[in-house]
């Protein structure tokens, strides 16, 4: 799967807290907790974004609380996809989990500035910097994480479980 | 080859003899625990993964702790939720308001947590139950649905981090002070998707109260889980709680020759007071080296220091003692049963007395909710565990992090102060 869009970039560790406030914490529905992405740290930001586009972070993105509003949020403001340095762990988890698309490239971050335009290539983890011509290579993801990811994300995946211990 | 605290009861509960960092094992689960505001996303997820029943009636603790009493109609209606499925499903620990208090204080206190159970929280903060000698984590809705329909889920095992920790505290100076040191030294990343390993003669001679601030605080830098090496201390604290018998806990020691990424010292005896400045845990400094800014609002309460000998300590302080006329002061335990304790010691008196407002056990203020809400630019000194940007209301809210004492001496003095200074 191909994702091409534009590059929102921000800092180092970037929490859940800014990624949705608690205050907004209280809805499991996608799109009310999309209208408030990022919002105390870029107001504009659910202003700005279009479909398919990247947000680019450096260290630890997602550090802090366990929420998985943060990256239904993320996914809900259609962002394409999160390249960062690397991930708080359980953000890891909970974005691989709703099949929130994301890639651990230190390189790509040096090498991508706001307002670029991106391709990602998903299953190769190839990502192209097209206003500067670069091309970056992500890490693989480990084997366990692949099986949910090829599930199509862990509700499927458990969903498959279920199936094939009810048969 | 030797293992650490965490290899060993992971191995163990992974029903295998050996493990090492970057292993994937599946796990058994002992406690798979979620709270108001992260449940209804969990019950959610379970629902769309066909779940019917949870694996165990008996190790799914619901607790009521972060929006109540209800805040606003939004989150009396998440609460539903969780009260609904927590009657649909039969679920043994579920705890209503008015008998219930902080999930993180409130499972141990209960006797639900064991040295060397595998415990998943919906809270980042579940790391707390690791100062009993188990392996906990906090982990998202999805994989709370999965551990409520398996009972099992699977883990990386983590390399980890041995901090030790040797010499006696000055009178004042607390566990908290020892954790933001190792925030300041770890920095909010230093620890991600590692185990935290704490030990040394200062904690083995600690009670248990202390010994879960550690764990606690494994977070804020971005630690996988913390575990402080169980003693007779966690033996004594778990008789006449524990619901599983002494012969089903699981007393593991980290082997002299396991491998640790990383190594962390520390002699205490000369510790002073600490204090993590605005935005970030890991923003740490000596009380001595804050300026004396005026400050809008002290509070005292959450999983990490709303403890009874928390309030303790700060009612000896504010004993006889005013709240200073600039600023405000809150204070909210962190359990019923601490409230009752509260109650019944004569703290409530101390700090009604002083002028202070005690609130109900809740999460309120510590992640922003309510129950003392930062406004524009105004500062807060908290006993909490974060004081990120927006965190704790405002975003243009300047929050520092301090232990008990540190909190009591600023709340009379209006200003950041060392406790010793008053108490001298």
């Amino acid at each position: 799967m191909k994702i091409t869009g534009t590059v929102h970039k921000y800092g180092d560790n970037i929490d859940t807290d800014v990624i949705i406030p608690a205050r907004h914490c209280v809805s499991v529905k996608e799109e009310e907790l999309a209208a408030h992405c990022l919002e105390d740290l870029d107001k504009e930001f659910v202003n700005k974004v279009q479909p398919g586009d990247i947000l680019v972070a450096g260290n630890n993105f997602g550090c802090g609380s366990s929420r998985e509003n943060a990256p239904i949020a993320i996914k809900g403001a259609k962002v394409g996809c999160v390249i960062a340095r690397y991930f708080a762990r359980i953000f890891y988890r909970n974005a691989i989990n709703i099949g929130l698309p994301i890639l651990e490239c230190p390189e790509a971050v040096d090498g991508i500035d706001k307002g670029d335009k991106l391709e990602i290539d998903l299953q190769s983890g190839t990502i192209r910097n097209i206003t500067k011509d670069l091309t970056f290579q992500a890490a693989a993801f480990p084997e366990t994480m692949q099986e949910i990811i090829s599930a199509g994300g862990m509700v499927a995946y458990v969903k498959n479980r279920l199936r094939n211990s009810a048969a | 080859m030797g293992m650490t605290l965490t290899e060993k009861i992971l191995a163990n509960r992974a029903g295998i003899s050996e493990v090492k960092p970057g292993d994937l094992v599946i796990c058994k689960i002992d406690i798979a625990m979620a709270t108001d505001i992260s449940s209804p996303l969990t019950i959610k997820v379970f629902e769309e993964m066909g779940g019917s029943r949870v694996f165990d009636r008996e190790k799914v603790p619901l607790v009521h702790d972060h929006l109540v009493p209800a805040k606003d109609i939004k989150s009396a209606e998440f609460s539903k939720m969780m009260r609904n499925f927590a009657a649909q499903q039969d679920i043994e620990y579920y705890y209503e308001v008015g008998r219930s208090g902080i999930s993180h204080q409130l499972l141990p206190e209960q006797g639900l947590i064991h040295p060397g159970d595998v415990v998943f929280g919906a809270d980042s903060h579940s790391t707390t139950y690791g100062g009993l000698g188990c392996f906990a984590t906090g982990v998202g809705s999805t994989d709370m649905a999965a551990a409520w329909i398996l009972g099992e889920s699977w883990l990386r095992v983590p390399e980890s981090i041995k901090i030790r920790f040797t010499g006696k505290l000055q009178e004042w100076v607390s566990a908290k002070d020892m954790m933001l040191l190792v925030c300041r030294d770890l920095g909010l990343e230093g620890g991600t998707y590692r185990a935290l390993e704490f030990g040394g003669p200062t904690i083995s001679a600690m009670p248990m109260y202390d010994r879960f601030v550690f764990a606690n605080m494994t977070i804020e830098c971005g630690g996988k889980n913390g575990v402080v090496i169980p003693d007779d201390t966690v033996r004594e604290y778990l008789t006449g709680r524990a619901k599983k018998p002494a012969d089903e806990w699981d007393f593991f020691e980290p082997d002299a020759d396991a491998t640790y990424y990383q190594e962390l010292n520390y002699d205490i005896s000369d510790l002073q007071p600490m204090v993590a400045k605005p935005n970030l845990p890991g923003n740490v400094v000596s009380v001595s080296e804050v300026d004396p800014v005026p400050v809008d609002q002290v509070y005292i309460g959450s999983c990490t220091n709303g403890k009874i000998e928390d309030l303790r300590i700060a009612a000896s302080i504010l004993k006889g003692q005013k709240v200073n006329k600039t600023t405000r002061m809150v204070v909210v335990p962190a359990t019923e049963q601490i409230y009752h304790e509260m109650l019944t010691e004569g703290l409530a008196e101390v700090f009604h007395e002083a002028g202070a407002s005690v609130g109900p056990p809740t999460c309120g203020a510590c992640f922003g909710a309510h129950m003392g809400v930062m406004a524009k630019d105004e500062v807060g000194v908290f006993t909490t565990n974060r004081n990120f940007v927006g965190r704790n209301g405002d975003t243009s809210a300047q929050v520092y992090l301090v232990s008990p004492a540190v909190a009591a001496a600023t709340a009379i003095r209006g200003v950041i102060t060392d406790p010793r200074d008053i108490m001298h």
